[in-house]
């Protein structure tokens, strides 16, 4: 019966999503009040069936019901009870379904607290949202039902994949899908404006919460995923440049751009048509995101999906919702009123900057992620594109927009000056010169960029601090006053300083541990020491232990520096016998920032085991960084306060130029 | 039945959401509009202005933007046509959510659902299995005693060789596993998990199964288990000399009552020139002492007898795994062949049989 009913619940939520796409769009056509209202409550009703439909799929899974071919294949009844509820979104149906549930949220979302918008408009966006919706389901429910049963049940199930038992995975895909489904919403915002021909200020500052929740998301999302794969995998990498990885970069980069050039529309009333479009490649790439992972075009850790039915569909709604939503652009884009205007060099003009470095980026991660692709497809070559290609093109694009990030903060709106700009940064870039000199005396010899590099980050943070400092008037004024006007400070100035500041310390983390790793790989014999960075590390003993659903093999190592003892570490390698395959799961010691990470190889017949031991410096910052950027994001998503962008006024007359 | 009654209350509930707006009419909120956000912007620009954040020149700037804005919003709210009540679309979408909404659920619901299946959650089936099932029923209990102490060694030694014989050689293997970590090490242990995971392989003697019989050996060289299947991985190596000089030295040393005598020596047989597909000991034994035609003779009859059986009955993947097997032991791979297409069709309506089949084709290492 909880099978049948979360079917059929899925089944109302698609007929549901059908009445919803197009009723209020009749509605709002000849202005009929109720008719917009349908689009309120159905949505509300929608995520009720979803929410329903989910709940029962987690149920089925709890309970190992093995009449269920998608319980059957992903679970076992032996697996630890997390497991068996992450599980459901471990594996393809499962994670369809929590896609469209999310979806759903979001519609619910807008549906419940969207009060203050144009009647009108919201019966647009819960429309498009609908549309979008309708079609998923139909994926669902068509090419990918986690509802099918088997008549006669078999009396176990065939596990998860053992590399997805991990409490990682709870987390990262709905952190994902939070953030890549969030875009959702400034997608049906755009397409709602672009039928309703009419676009402002104000629709920024309605669309600015969604697009920063995602945002917000998909940043925690990106930086759980990158730590997942570096304790589980056992390679001990963050970031692989694989195409899984670049498909959830590429919406992030362009949701930062677009968060950027909303705030221009919000507070300037400018770069609307800009601003309309990035919103709907925001969410396209997310879609190809979707795509890319759920269709099996890519063999990879994550593509657990493999039937062309699926990706012949996927890649339908893909053509279908962004040639759509690009038509409908070329159509009525140019239709829409400009925005304002601002010179050259102010903060408007920063953030055009931003979105340039930041879409190039993107089209960079676009091009090194699908030429392969295409070339598979068009000639039959199989090539890869890896991080050398990332690293000569995303680098470069990167770090002038690194420069760039403190002065943007910096500068008036609509005209600014960037000689008083850069004079107020003198004490970043004094601070990043001494590291930079620092570094380089006391790495003599070593990498030339690495230093510049962390200059450059400093220079970031510093800036930040500055850009604080000026604000508060900080030692130019007691500082008991300085402190009022900090905690005066709208909590979207902090959030940008967090946010920015984050950048710094990632970069600080990525530059120190791709420069300053240090590793040891061999076999060593129970009672060997090896000499990692100044830790001895010594095998006391492997020892063979019985888990839930595994068998695990240990190694304990204990960890000594100059003689002391510090910890002791455990890591192990696991073997599944259901599906018969292994993972390791690599020990870590964390030391501040710094990491020791040992994962453990095939043992040999004499004894020996192979190891990987390395040691971090300060890699968890790259981590951290995500973090405060999300921090950043909460607290300016907190301020509830509209954005006013106060223009400088002119002095003398000067030539603008046209936002777009 | 309470079924159809949850689906009922649910397409009402659905219908509900559709017909409600529609019955308040004007009665809803008419929502927020742009002049209402820029006149909050206006009051916090005097905000901002009263505590120092912006200057009074600044302000006054963006007050006259905003202003403009405002106005331009006020104007657009002018033209733009009233709201208005249009009864017959309202009946419309009405009818629509009335049929229209019952119908595309059911025709979904309907062609991809199985309303006819219950739940079977496994909690429920191990109490199910009561009645008829008393040996399956036992192993549910020890194995829910065994969920609770998993270090009582006597436990699993106990049910592992019963599960063995159920054909559960996975949950085999892991008790044999803990009954050797909790009951202790022994030749015959090993030897037993070796046979399950052979089992689990379908048959094939891995390297992992391989290394558990290498255990039993240095603990008991004698141990005819472990033996047995070393000789079976170097047949199935292809290291038929290896393979032989094991089972003989087995067959020297061991008592002419050893009850593994026969199969043995028909494996002996198997290695040393005619090869024959898996039969019974009785039949292995009467094999034995058979001139090489009548032997051929026979298992040719046995694989025919087969080969008809599962004309009749095609549902049993084991026994056409056996009999592509056989074919391919007697180098008749056309046979072998055409018999994997009759399995295919035989199973090919049953998902869970094909992926069987396909299993142990692997094993075979016959793709055909």
């Amino acid at each position: 019966m909880i099978a049948e009913s979360g079917h059929y619940a899925l089944v109302l939520a698609l007929a549901l999503a059908l009445i919803q796409s197009t009723v209020p769009l009749i509605g709002a056509r000849w202005r009929d009040v109720a008719l917009m209202n349908v689009a309120r409550s159905t949505a509300l009703m929608q995520l009720l069936f979803v929410a329903a439909s989910f709940v029962a799929l987690v149920m089925l899974h709890v309970t190992s019901d093995f009449s269920v071919a998608n319980v059957y294949e992903n679970s076992h009844s032996l697996k630890p009870l997390i497991y068996k509820i992450t599980g459901v979104w471990g594996n393809h149906e499962g994670s369809m379904l929590l896609w469209v549930s999310i979806l759903a949220l979001f519609g619910g979302l807008v549906a419940a607290f969207g009060n203050n918008l144009p009647l009108s408009l919201r019966a647009h966006v819960l429309a498009v949202q609908a549309w979008i919706a309708s079609a998923f389901y139909l994926f669902i429910l068509i090419t990918s039902n986690p509802f099918l049963r088997i008549v006669n049940p078999p009396i176990e199930g065939r596990d998860l994949n053992p590399v997805l038992q991990d409490i990682g995975l709870a987390v990262h895909p709905p952190m994902l899908y939070l953030g890549y489904v969030g875009f959702s919403i400034s997608f049906s915002f755009a397409v709602a404006a672009l039928i309703e021909g009419r676009i402002d200020a104000a629709w920024a500052r309605w669309v600015r919460p969604w697009t920063l929740v995602a945002w917000i998301f998909l940043t925690l999302g990106i930086a759980m995923g990158s730590y997942w794969a570096y304790y589980e995998l056992g390679w001990g990498g963050w970031w692989f440049w694989d195409p899984v990885e670049n498909a959830s970069l590429m919406p992030w980069l362009a949701g930062t751009a677009l968060l950027h050039s909303a705030l221009v529309m919000e507070k300037r009333n400018a770069l609307k048509v800009w601003t309309i479009l990035l919103s709907i490649l925001t969410f396209s790439l997310s879609l190809l995101g979707t795509f890319l992972v759920r269709s099996g075009v890519l063999t990879s850790v994550h593509a657990f999906a493999t039937d062309p039915t699926r990706g012949v569909f996927i890649l339908l709604i893909l053509c279908v919702f962004i040639g759509g939503s690009l038509s409908l652009y070329a159509w009525r884009a140019p239709a829409l009123k400009r925005g304002g205007l601002f010179a050259p060099i102010s903060r408007e003009g920063a953030l055009v900057l931003n979105n340039l470095f930041l879409t190039t980026a993107c089209a960079t991660v676009f091009i090194g992620t699908l030429y392969p692709l295409a070339l598979e497809v068009l000639t039959g070559d199989k090539i890869s594109v890896g991080a050398p290609f990332f690293n000569l093109t995303f680098a470069p694009l990167f770090v002038p927009l690194m420069i760039a990030v403190p002065f943007g903060p910096l500068l008036a709106w609509k005209r600014g000056d960037l000689l008083g700009a850069a004079q107020r940064l003198t004490a970043a870039g004094l601070a990043s010169l001494v590291a930079i000199a620092l570094l380089w005396a006391w790495t003599r010899g070593g990498a030339t960029l690495a230093p510049l590099a962390i200059g450059l980050a400093v220079f970031v943070i510093v800036g930040v601090l500055c850009d604080l400092a000026e604000r508060t008037a900080l030692l130019r004024i007691p500082l008991s006053i300085s402190l009022r006007r900090a905690r005066g400070l709208p909590r979207a100035v902090w959030g940008t300083a967090f946010a920015h500041a984050g950048l710094g310390v990632a970069l600080i983390g990525i530059v120190c541990e791709t420069t300053w790793n240090s590793e040891y790989i061999g076999a060593i014999k129970p009672g060997d020491l090896a000499n990692v960075a100044g830790y001895q590390l010594k095998l006391d003993g492997l020892t063979q232990r019985q888990g839930p659903n595994f068998r695990e093999m240990v190694a304990k190592f204990t960890v000594s520096r100059d003689g002391e003892k510090l910890s002791v570490m455990t890591p192990s390698k696991r073997n599944f016998t259901t599906r018969g395959s292994s993972t390791t799961e690599a020990a870590l010691l964390t030391r501040g920032a710094s990491q020791l990470y040992i994962s453990l190889g095939d043992g040999s017949a004499d004894g020996a085991i192979a190891v990987r031991i390395y040691h971090k410096p300060l890699v968890l910052l790259i981590w951290w960084g995500p973090v405060l950027m999300a921090f950043g994001g909460v607290l300016s998503l907190s301020d509830r306060r509209l954005r006013v962008g106060a223009p400088k006024p002119a002095r003398a007359t000067r030539t603008l130029q046209a936002a777009e | 039945m309470t079924l159809w009654f949850v689906f009922a209350l649910m397409t009402v509930a659905a219908i509900f959401a559709v017909l409600w707006p529609l019955s308040r009419g004007r009665a809803a909120g008419t929502g927020g509009s742009e002049a209402i956000v820029y006149r909050d912007q206006l009051a916090e620009i005097d905000r901002d202005l009263a505590a120092g954040i912006i200057g009074a020149a600044e302000a006054d700037a963006a007050k006259i933007e905003i202003s403009r804005r405002l106005l331009a919003a006020a104007d657009r709210g002018e033209r733009e046509t009233p709201p208005q009540s249009n009864l017959k679309l309202r009946r419309t979408a009405a009818i629509v959510a009335l049929v229209g909404l019952p119908l595309v659920a059911a025709g979904f619901y309907l062609t991809l659902g199985s309303p006819r299946l219950g739940d079977f959650p496994l909690s429920a089936r191990n109490q199910g299995a009561d009645a008829n099932q008393p040996l399956a029923n036992l192993v549910a209990q020890v194995e829910s005693h065994l969920e609770k102490s998993p270090t009582d060694g006597r436990g699993w030694s106990v049910l592992a060789p019963v599960l063995s014989r159920l054909g559960r050689y996975d949950d085999a293997v892991r008790a044999y596993r803990n009954a050797i970590t909790y009951a202790g090490d022994s030749a015959e242990r090993r030897a037993d998990l070796g046979e399950a995971l052979t089992g689990a392989a379908g048959g094939v003697v891995t390297s992992e199964a391989k290394t558990e019989f290498g255990r039993a050996v240095a603990q008991n060289t004698g141990d005819p288990k472990a033996n047995y299947f070393l000789g079976l991985a170097a047949e199935q190596d292809g290291r038929k000399a290896d393979a032989a000089a094991i089972w003989q030295a087995m067959l020297a040393k061991a008592p002419p009552d050893a009850p593994w005598r026969p199969l043995v020596q028909a494996a002996l047989l198997r290695v040393g020139g005619a090869s024959a597909p898996a039969l019974s000991d009785g039949a292995m034994a009467a094999a034995k002492d058979m001139s090489e035609a009548d032997r051929g003779a026979m298992i040719r009859g046995m694989v025919d007898r087969l080969a008809t059986r599962l004309k009749q009955n095609g549902d049993d993947v084991e026994g056409w795994l056996r009999l592509v097997r056989a074919y391919l032991v007697m180098g008749e791979r056309d046979k072998a062949v055409g018999a994997l297409t009759e399995a295919r069709q035989a199973v090919g309506n049953d998902v869970e049989r094909l992926r069987q089949l396909n299993d142990g084709l692997k094993n075979l290492g016959f793709d055909g």
